[in-house]
């Protein structure tokens, strides 16, 4: 299917099959994402936001349906070639952080290319995920552990794990399901910048907040989407901050 | 992955809890350290044994008088009049790969010189004798062919006849006394220290055996004829065939003489160290395999414990393979490394053990690379099924584990 598409869904299911009921969590998604978007997969909890991004992410096959990633079908890969897919083209940050604690910060970074099937020399990890940290604005924290972090800077640094490998897609599943709204506008701030160098994003949220930074929003309903739109009124995060720090200012002057 | 990188994973991850590696390694440490220590004892002792019967000298083939193999014992080793000098003769004479033979008569005498007197064993003996016991003459030198046809009235001593009778002069030329008999002191052997039974080698005189035979007991019998064979490789063939011509010679239906070669007295000296050392070794082997077992249950513990941090790892691109190789190399990290503490352990015990209770202890190189890989084995082994679940993880399930 040679499309310039970085990811087609093509008539996506999925179906657990636990116990006596089956769950058909995803009923026929379709889909087309284009490099260079910054899309948001909103609905409510239960809506299969979680097992569509799984799949996009490589890190489940759908049951039915064709996935193409950069034109490549892997619905049909094995274990071992999905990790290799995950670990070239595919960077993940989770709601809950998952850094691995104890480790620091650069470390957490380095982490991704100890599986890159061509050895990166020790010094050239480091490098590198000393730039992946810099990216997201966290240089100075490189040997900080998780816990010596905020949640906003641990998420910096799940960000910037997700970069290291310098991937073709960063998938986000509620990222700033952990934060506060300002933590979570810095954040989108980071997203913002980094979709504006290019990089595509697909980010699952249940919060239409969050989901006005983006540019196309795709809603969820049962296993299937009832709407796929650009956004309007896009948010700029940058602009955001500087109104809600004018707001905390006139708060303390009164 | 690369190819240390798992090492320093491990590394990190047994640091991080300290204690609890130091305990799951504690079952290996013990299980080594007893194979060590108990082989460096067993090791010890059947080395000391092993230069004990070695210090009979080399290549050794002794005919005993008498038969103690089949029942009934014709009163004890060597007492029996059965053995002739002219049987010392005939093997010296007819059997091939033969290089030295002295006849033996054994005595027991309170001995007189310098107006001390001593009791001691006396000796007699060929002038092979030194070179078959291969056992250096200090001073003076050995009596001769011409002595022994001569019956002379010559002896050598040994270090403790020396020490009790001639304390503050060269004994060299004195006169020493034997039943009434005095004989003249023409060398001094070597001091030679305990022999197998405990007994001081050098508390002896040896004097020629035609003389012992005929001065001091009178009689037409030897105790023993010792032989010594041209090399390693001809001491069973030289057993043989004095076996053979003896029988011939005695032509008795039953052999009345017994022929004990070094290498059957090695075997059975040695005989109760080894079988204590399989003992041991099996009792140790238990040690080991529980200590397995004790890696096992911890590694399952860990992998449970880090199935979040698995999952992880496996959404960034980590393959079953990587997972298996890292908790594998941690198991085996934690064994090995249980492993080299315990041969430090075993040599330390076996050294105190050594200090308190005077037995020489020796740990062979071998076991120290045998303890090494059975350690290591251990890791693989019992690491091997925590790491197999480890890697058989969904990376769905295991991100989501709470
Ligand atoms: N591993 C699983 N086994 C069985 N059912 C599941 C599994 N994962 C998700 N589901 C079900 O699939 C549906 C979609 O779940 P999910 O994709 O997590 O939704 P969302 O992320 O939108 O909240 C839900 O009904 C959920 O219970
Ligand atoms: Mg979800």
């Amino acid at each position: 299917m040679p499309t310039n598409a970085v990811i087609k869904l093509a008539d996506i299911h999925k179906i657990y099959r636990t116990g006596e009921v089956d769950v058909h969590a995803v009923r026929g998604v379709s889909l087309d994402i284009q490099p260079g978007e910054f899309v948001a997969i909103m609905g409510s909890s239960g809506s299969g936001k979680s097992t569509l991004m799984n799949m996009i992410g490589c890190l489940d096959r759908p049951t039915n349906g064709n996935y193409f990633l950069d034109g490549l079908d892997v619905s049909t890969l094995d274990r071992d070639a999905r990790a290799k897919i995950r670990n070239d083209k595919i960077g993940f940050v989770f709601q809950g952080f998952n850094l691995l604690s104890r480790t620091t910060a650069l470390e957490n970074v380095e982490m991704p290319m100890l599986y890159n099937h061509q050895r990166v020399p020790a010094h050239e990890q480091k490098e590198r995920a000393q730039k992946s940290l810099e990216l997201v604005g966290l240089a100075q924290r490189a040997d900080h552990k998780p816990n010596q972090l905020s949640g906003g800077q641990q998420q910096r640094v799940a960000i910037a794990r997700a970069l290291v490998n310098q991937p073709s897609l960063l998938l986000a599943d509620e990222p700033t399901g952990n934060l506060d709204s300002q933590t979570s506008i810095e954040i989108m701030g980071v997203f913002q910048k980094l979709n504006d160098a290019g990089i595509t994003i697909i980010m699952v949220t249940h919060e239409l907040d969050v989901a006005r930074y983006t540019k196309r929003m795709i809603i969820l309903r049962d296993g299937k989407i009832v709407t796929d739109e650009n956004v309007a009124d896009r948010l700029n995060a940058e602009h955001e901050l500087k109104n809600l720090k004018l707001a905390q200012e006139a708060v303390k002057l009164a | 992955m690369k190819f240390f990188a798992p090492f320093k994973l491990a590394g990190r991850a047994l640091r991080r809890n300290k204690m609890r590696s130091l305990l799951t390694m504690l079952g290996v440490i013990i299980g080594v350290g007893s194979v060590i220590a108990s082989v460096s004892i067993t090791t010890g002792a059947t080395k000391q044994v092993e230069d004990k019967v070695a210090s009979l000298g080399q290549n050794i083939v002794t005919v005993f008088s008498g038969n103690f193999s089949s029942g009934g014992m014709r009163g004890g080793w060597g007492s029996a009049p059965t053995l002739t000098v002219e049987d010392s003769r005939a093997i010296k004479n007819e059997v091939a790969n033969v290089v030295a033979v002295s006849p033996e008569v054994r005595d027991r005498a309170q001995i007189l010189a310098n107006g001390l007197n001593w009791n001691t064993q006396i000796l007699g003996e060929s002038p092979d004798y030194p070179q078959i016991r291969d056992w250096d003459i200090a001073s003076g030198g050995m009596f001769t062919e011409g002595d022994v046809r001569g019956l002379s009235k010559v002896a050598i001593i040994g270090k403790t006849v020396v020490d009790q009778l001639f304390i503050n002069d060269d004994p060299i030329g004195q006169t020493l006394i034997v039943r009434n008999i005095p004989f003249k002191v023409v060398g001094v052997l070597e001091s030679k220290g305990f022999n197998l039974f405990g007994q001081d080698q050098d508390d002896v005189v040896v004097i020629p055996y035609t003389s012992h035979m005929r001065r001091i007991t009178s009689r037409n019998f030897v105790n023993s004829i010792m032989v010594q064979a041209a090399s390693k490789d001809t001491i069973n063939q030289v057993q043989a065939d004095i076996n053979t011509l003896l029988l011939d010679r005695h032509k008795s239906a039953e052999p009345d003489f017994t022929v004990r070669s070094q290498l059957e007295l090695m075997q059975m000296a040695t005989s109760t160290s080894r079988i204590m050392s399989v003992l041991l070794g099996a009792i140790a082997s238990v040690s080991l395999i529980v200590g397995g077992i004790g890696i096992m249950n911890i590694m399952l513990v860990s992998v449970t414990e880090r199935t979040r941090e698995i999952g992880i790892r496996m959404a960034v691109g980590a393959r079953g393979r990587d997972i298996l190789i890292q908790f594998l190399i941690e198991a085996v990290t934690l064994s090995a490394f249980g492993g080299i503490l315990g041969i430090a352990l075993g040599m330390g015990a076996a050294k105190i053990t050594s200090h308190f209770t005077g037995w020489p202890t020796l740990t062979p190189f071998a076991w120290i690379g045998i303890a090494c890989i059975s350690s290591a084995a251990i890791g693989i082994v019992s690491g091997f099924y925590p790491a197999w679940k480890a890697s058989r993880l969904d990376p769905i399930e295991a991100l989501r584990y709470e």
